[in-house]
């Protein structure tokens, strides 16, 4: 086949086009987060909301990891929360591994506690 | 014209392996004409072919072209040279395989960066004026001998050089095919290009295209004959 | 300018047709790349989303919750510190709060039972009634039965009317909870009136004044532990901070090998690529040309790497509900929440995951790629 028959597109062509329409959908994922986030922000009163929720029923915790209390209300959970079974239990859910403990622990007299377990996180 | 002054040229300079290519090497090149670099294998032909295209700097002595000396150059003006001066056709011709022939001899012209259409045009020319349009689309390493040399050639004419260097040419070619050669190098004297070729090759030397035959030995010229017509 | 440009669409064009050659070896170079650049990307989108709904939706947590503690345990607040808590000066809206858990053995789930106050009329439940989370009423299909039915573990059956479900949009807060009224949640618990409460939640009429609350009641209620808002907040900044962390370090080092492995490749040029570097160079090449079109090599994969792995974990994320992460997010848990994620990103961590995946791997080759591009040309006489 020769080159005169169909319109030679430059391989260079093919991947800046590429890159270009790679470029728009990350910067028109960058408007959508924008746009969405700026809705977002607007307060929301209507009873569905999450705000509006959260201020009715007194809500303390998302309910990201519902398998152990100290997982579905870490902002509530002490730091021996995992071990309160056993002492010696390993702290074995999953999600454990992604919640920190709440950082205002140590100010509530519980510092012993952290420094026996605080290596673990 | 090039003026080859004085010029030697020493491999692994100072160590037991060294090796005196050239040694003192005197020569001018007319324009315009097809000069050989005639020589057996060791005479130092090739070696003084790569100083005269810029592909090495001698190890003393000057080369001049067209009266300025180019043997001095900073690389990246001894890369411009090659670039525009000089086409090259290498005895292994070195196509860059994987790549189609159009572009193998487009290559020598992307530094400097031309209008696309325009180098592709002037490569699609190139081509066609060496019978090989057919092929242009088809990867290098599918051609025949032939073929590949006559896209060596192209590629070295792609940027409309004045001197064309060519090494030993007919190393990897049958005698029908030498015959195309000769064509060749006729068609290139015709358009006004000054040829600078190295063989040993009778069918060559002897050809009536030849006007400078400089013989070399051992590093040195052992004599010129201007051809007579 | 234009002619720099011009000059490296030349260089892009050979670099691209010199990687066609080997493209299966390349393709699968860049999907592996991909592939990391994805997973780094998405758990940086979805941690910062997390963290943006809690900063959006626990604004409006309660400002200071008391808890009691025994022998160094969450245990119930006595009555009586509701009285207590009013007596200090400057708190208002004083309330205890009966919440727990709940699993249920039918399906291996989770529940947070709580009491709604009844202070909103549309939360408010009557005796017999109950309102579900989105994720309950899943699990349960209360839309369907239009009733949820509680088992005791002692057997005791309790059948409520469902008399809400809980919108998905705030499933992420809500959509394990069952809201019963506090007479079914006693009886439900076995809780006597006496018992006390899970915890107190409470305003602050000065918000500048809630430390100094907080110390007052920590006097006044020596065992008690006082969480305030601002707590909650920062419990939330750090969620997935850690793990997170360790994930990226973890990944980042596949990002290292990757420019090590680009470094190896750069640096150990095969005979082949070495004589079409002197080829190009004879032919009239610049070192700079011979560079930069190395460079492209790694810069295109890099670059597509980078732009193809953000925009796939964006969608992942946002419009795909983070599938990937999910089984990890969701541990043991049978409740998962379905809501859709506020696309919130950190822009200053996307820019670091573009230099970190295109500039080490570029970094990488520059040294071994400048050491080829100065081959001698006289190589291809030889």
């Amino acid at each position: 086949m020769t080159l005169r028959e169909a319109p030679h597109i430059r391989r260079s062509t093919w991947a800046l086009s590429l890159l270009a329409l790679l470029f728009v959908a990350l910067v028109a994922a960058l408007g959508h987060s924008w746009l969405a986030v700026t809705a977002a922000k607007a307060p929301l009163q209507d009873d569905r909301s999450p705000t509006y929720l959260t201020r009715a029923l007194g809500l303390t915790d998302l309910a990201l990891f519902t398998e152990a209390r100290y997982t579905r209300h870490p902002a509530m959970a002490d730091l021996f929360t995992p071990f309160q079974d056993a002492p010696l239990s390993m702290e074995h859910f999953p999600a454990g591994s992604l919640v920190s403990p709440p950082p205002h622990l140590p100010a509530t007299g519980t510092l012993k506690v952290e420094t026996a377990h605080g290596e673990r996180r | 014209m090039i003026e080859v002054e004085n010029v030697s040229r020493v491999y692994n300079e100072g160590r037991p392996n060294e090796v005196r290519a050239l040694n003192d090497v005197t020569l001018r090149i007319p324009d315009h004409a097809v000069t050989v670099l005639k020589g057996p294998s060791g005479s130092g032909k090739t070696t003084l072919l790569s100083l005269i295209g810029c592909l090495a700097r001698p190890t003393s002595g000057r080369i001049l072209l067209d009266g300025e000396i180019i043997s001095a150059l900073p690389e990246h003006f001894m890369a411009k040279m090659r670039r525009e001066r000089f086409g090259f056709v290498f005895q292994r011709f070195h196509l860059i395989r994987g790549l189609s022939v159009v572009d193998n001899v487009m290559l020598p012209a992307y530094p400097a960066a031309p209008d696309y259409r325009e180098l592709r045009e002037r490569a699609m020319a190139a081509l066609r004026r060496l019978r090989l349009e057919h092929r242009a689309g088809m990867k290098v390493e599918l051609l025949s001998g032939g073929e590949t040399q006559r896209v060596a050639i192209a590629r070295a004419l792609i940027n409309d050089p004045e001197w064309v260097l060519a090494d030993e040419p007919t190393a990897n070619l049958d005698s029908a095919l030498v015959e195309q050669l000769l064509e060749e190098i006729r068609m290139l004297k015709a358009d006004g290009k000054s040829l600078v070729i190295t063989t040993h090759d009778p069918r060559i030397i002897d050809s009536d295209v030849v006007d400078v035959v400089a013989e070399m030995r051992d590093g040195k010229i052992t004599s010129v004959t201007e051809v007579e017509r | 300018m234009f002619h720099w440009l011009a000059r490296q669409r030349y260089l892009m064009d050979y670099t691209l047709a010199a990687m066609w050659r080997r493209k299966w070896r390349n393709l699968v170079l860049l999907v592996v790349f991909t592939l990391v650049v994805f997973l780094l990307a998405s758990v940086s989108f979805f941690g910062s989303a997390v963290r943006f709904e809690a900063k959006r939706a626990l604004k409006f947590a309660p400002e200071v919750m008391v808890q009691n503690l025994v022998l160094g345990r969450h245990a119930l607040a006595p009555a009586d510190w509701v009285d207590k808590l009013k007596g200090i000066r400057g708190t208002r809206n004083v309330r205890g709060r009966l919440w727990g858990y709940f699993y249920d053995q039918g399906n291996g789930a989770n529940y947070t039972v709580m009491v709604a106050d009844g202070s909103d009329p549309s939360l408010a439940v009557a005796p017999d009634e109950v309102i579900v989370g989105a994720g309950v009423a899943r699990v349960r299909e209360v839309e369907k039965l239009r009733n949820l039915l509680l088992l005791r573990p002692d057997g005791k059956l309790f059948k409520l009317r469902a008399k809400r479900i809980l919108s998905d949009d705030s499933a992420l807060l809500t959509h394990d909870l069952v809201l019963l009224s506090e007479a079914d949640f006693r009886e439900f618990f076995n809780l006597p009136r006496d018992a006390g409460f899970t915890d107190i939640a409470l305003e602050v009429r000065n918000r500048r004044e809630v430390a100094t609350i907080a110390n007052k009641i920590s006097q006044r209620l020596p065992n008690a532990r006082v969480v305030t808002r601002e707590d909650i907040l920062r419990t939330y900044e750090n969620v997935f901070s850690w793990r997170e962390g360790v994930l990226q370090a973890m990944l980042a080092a596949s990002l290292a090998a990757f420019a090590i492995f680009a470094f190896d490749k750069a640096s150990g040029l095969s005979a082949e690529e070495r004589r079409e570097i002197g080829i190009l160079k004879a032919l009239g090449w610049d070192t700079s040309d011979i560079l930069a079109m190395k460079l492209w090599e790694g810069a295109l994969l890099a670059l597509f790497a980078f732009l193809i792995g953000a925009v796939a974990a964006y969608a992942h994320v946002f419009l795909f509900q983070a599938g990937v992460l999910a089984p990890v997010l969701k541990g043991w848990a049978v409740l998962y929440p379905q809501a859709p994620l506020t696309p919130q990103i950190d822009r200053l961590q996307l820019v670091t995951l573009a230099m970190l995946t295109i500039v080490p791997f570029i970094a990488a080759t520059l040294v071994p790629v400048w050491k080829a591009a100065i081959t001698d040309p006289e190589v291809v006489m030889r």
